[in-house]
């Protein structure tokens, strides 16, 4: 068994708006509200490091859940901007929280990255017992500002997320998921020599029809109706591309949290953003949850929840 | 129907609009289709056809214009 406890999130204080970013990107504020829903997002500052927010994530996703760092048992940190590649900030925040000897380990993949750690966990979770999960971005320092990397610089925010994965109790139990890998189209987003690139418009076609496939999946053979799931919270990505899935997944809007609008797109730690700001207004669930992502690699999938 | 006259339908299903480009004309360039309209074309031409295209050939090169879908499609029916 395995049980979503709780999630965290820590988010830099400087708010990054559209009028900042069109003139620097030769755009204008309104085109870039029109192809990617976001207002806004936030940027970390100098001193910041990804592990130093992933750790200020996962404190607050502690102290939410009511347990201390001892009562650990794994920490799994996804991220695809981290300073250093190996090892990435898993460590880190581990030290951070004071553990020593406590498994912490690295999912070095943008977007899909806490997904593929809340699918991990659990599993692990029967194992390890009390597995955080921690998605950590500074997408900013990864993204060139400028007309020539257009699609991505408007796109992303910096910020993170954390859940916790317990064995023996929590407020929704993890039931099924599905995770998938298309290395074929590896090239389609990828870090190189510290550089985030995306072929935005292979990503968008490939997602609409990857994401609502996976939750349609993981749906149909636990035998849920989509009008039946409480929430589907989804990396926030671009707000047109939530909707597709909306329609495709034929759910209401409204049972679609989105907080991209103020954030931007996080990468992997906006699944994690999302569920904690989701789970603030709802800390006891009557129906199924539904999580999903798509990133890097490209790895993709759905994990699915039901109340305790 | 003619396999292209078939296409132009699922075309026109997808934009709304009742339209008839040039075999030559790219639909994107034409702003007919963006990233997309061109996935609702596609699974509008896996219906209107019986086939199952792969989200690998998910490419604006391939189905950038009528003639290319066409001869797309006579590679998989």
């Amino acid at each position: 068994m395995a049980y979503l406890r709780g999630f965290g999130s820590w988010l830099p204080q400087r708010r990054v708006s559209n009028d900042e970013i069109a003139s620097l990107v030769n755009a204008t504020p309104e085109w870039i509200l029109e192809v990617s829903g976001i207002q806004e997002r936030r940027y970390a500052s100098d001193s910041d490091t990804v592990a130093g927010i992933g750790l200020l994530a996962a404190e607050d996703c502690l102290e939410k859940a009511g347990i201390t760092s001892a009562d650990l048992g794994m920490i799994l940190v996804a991220s695809g901007s981290s300073e250093r590649f190996c090892p990435g900030p898993a460590c880190e925040i581990a030290s951070g929280l004071g553990l020593s000897a406590t498994p912490a380990l690295d999912i070095p993949v943008s977007s899909a990255g806490s997904l593929i750690g809340l699918i991990l966990a659990a599993e692990l979770a029967s194992k390890f017992g009390r597995v955080l999960v921690v998605g950590t971005e500074i997408m900013s320092r990864r993204i060139a500002l400028n007309p020539d990397d257009k699609n991505s610089a408007i796109l992303f925010g910096d910020g993170a997320g954390a859940a916790l994965i317990d064995a023996e109790s929590g407020f929704a139990r993890i039931t099924d998921s599905c995770l998938f890998t298309d290395g074929a189209s590896s090239e389609t987003i990828f870090v190189r020599d510290g550089q985030f690139r995306m072929d935005g418009q292979a990503v968008i076609m490939q997602a609409s029809r990857k994401i609502p496939r996976a939750i349609n999946e993981l749906l149909s053979r636990n035998q849920v109706a989509a009008s039946d799931v409480e929430a589907f919270l989804l990396h926030q990505a671009n707000l047109n591309l939530i909707k597709r899935v909306v329609q495709s997944v034929k759910a209401p809007l409204e049972r679609f949290f989105t907080n991209i609008e103020n954030y931007g797109n996080t990468s992997s730690a906006s699944l994690l953003i999302a569920a904690d700001e989701w789970h603030r207004g709802h800390a006891a669930i009557s129906g199924p949850l539904v999580f999903s992502a798509f990133g890097s690699g490209l790895n993709w999938g759905a994990l699915l929840a039901v109340p305790s | 129907m003619e396999p292209q006259a078939r296409i132009l339908k699922v075309l026109k299903q997808v934009t709304g609009k009742d339209i008839n480009p040039d075999p030559d004309e790219s639909l994107f360039v034409s702003g007919l289709l963006d990233s997309f309209a061109l996935t609702d074309f596609v699974t509008g031409l896996e219906e209107e056809f019986g086939v199952t295209i792969p989200d690998s050939d998910l490419s604006a090169r391939k189905f950038d214009t009528i003639g290319k879908v066409q001869t797309y499609l006579a590679c998989k029916v």
